[in-house]
């Protein structure tokens, strides 16, 4: 019995592939900020991490975010701080970029863009997605 | 609960951690060490401050791990260590030199 447990606890090493999909806007909703900070936390747990950008949450990582006007803090220079949690895989999806007028150039972070199709590839290899 | 400093009030959370980070001065982070049991040398100090920068440039207070790595690039592998960090700031240097700094309670920490 002891042996069984043992087996069944024993999780050490394990690494698994999470990947972290942000689909809205940074502001109006504190699913961006919570999703980022969720990211940083799992950044601690030395597994395999990335991070997408699809739709509107492309925006989030939009240079030159001014919140004064909305009595909230910009975050946005925290996307910058991932490379030192070595979170570096980061994707935005092409089509999304490119509906909404933006480049890689618009971005405060290095990206590597992905077609919707080789996006969803990457999603079927990971084993654990979380969307926000 | 709040900082006494030069007949001003200024608030923390039931952790020490100042509420208003605008609200920090060099004076206050002497008061809040005083209270965490430090007395704050150079050494102190080059933390400190860097932890203030770090916040300045990415708006969040480092993971320990992610501090001691950060100065470590910065400063050295002498002092990019938990044995010298830990040694300046015994309760955590992330947990305890953020508060004297006036930052927030670093993520990931709980």
């Amino acid at each position: 019995m002891e042996d069984e447990f043992e087996g069944t606890f024993d999780t050490e090493g394990v690494i698994k592939k999470f990947m972290f999909v942000n689909r809205k806007a940074p502001y109006g909703t504190i699913y961006a900020l919570e999703s980022l900070e969720t990211v940083l936390i799992s950044a601690a747990f030395e597994q395999d991490t990335s991070v997408a950008f699809v739709d509107d949450g492309v925006y989030q990582l939009k240079k030159g975010q001014d919140t004064t006007g909305i009595n909230m803090k910009n975050f946005s220079p925290t996307y910058r701080a991932l490379e030192g949690y070595d979170v570096e895989k980061l994707y935005v999806e092409k089509e999304s970029l490119e509906a909404r007028g933006l480049t890689e150039d618009d971005l405060v972070v290095d990206v590597e863009v992905l077609s919707a199709e080789e996006l969803s590839e990457l999603m079927d290899e990971q084993d654990v997605v979380l969307s926000a | 609960m709040a900082y006494q400093i030069e007949g001003k009030t200024i608030e923390h959370d039931e952790e020490g951690y100042i509420t208003n980070i605008n609200e920090w001065t060099s004076d206050l982070a002497g008061i809040i060490a005083k209270d965490e049991g430090i007395d704050m040398t150079d050494e102190h100090w080059e933390v400190v401050n860097f932890l203030r920068d770090y916040y300045n440039e990415y708006q969040i207070a480092p993971a320990v791990r992610v501090l001691v790595k950060a100065i470590k690039k910065k400063f050295g592998p002498e002092k990019g260590s938990n044995k010298y960090l830990y040694e300046l700031f015994p309760y955590g240097p992330a947990k305890q030199a953020c508060k004297i700094a006036g930052l927030p309670k670093p993520t990931g920490c709980v």
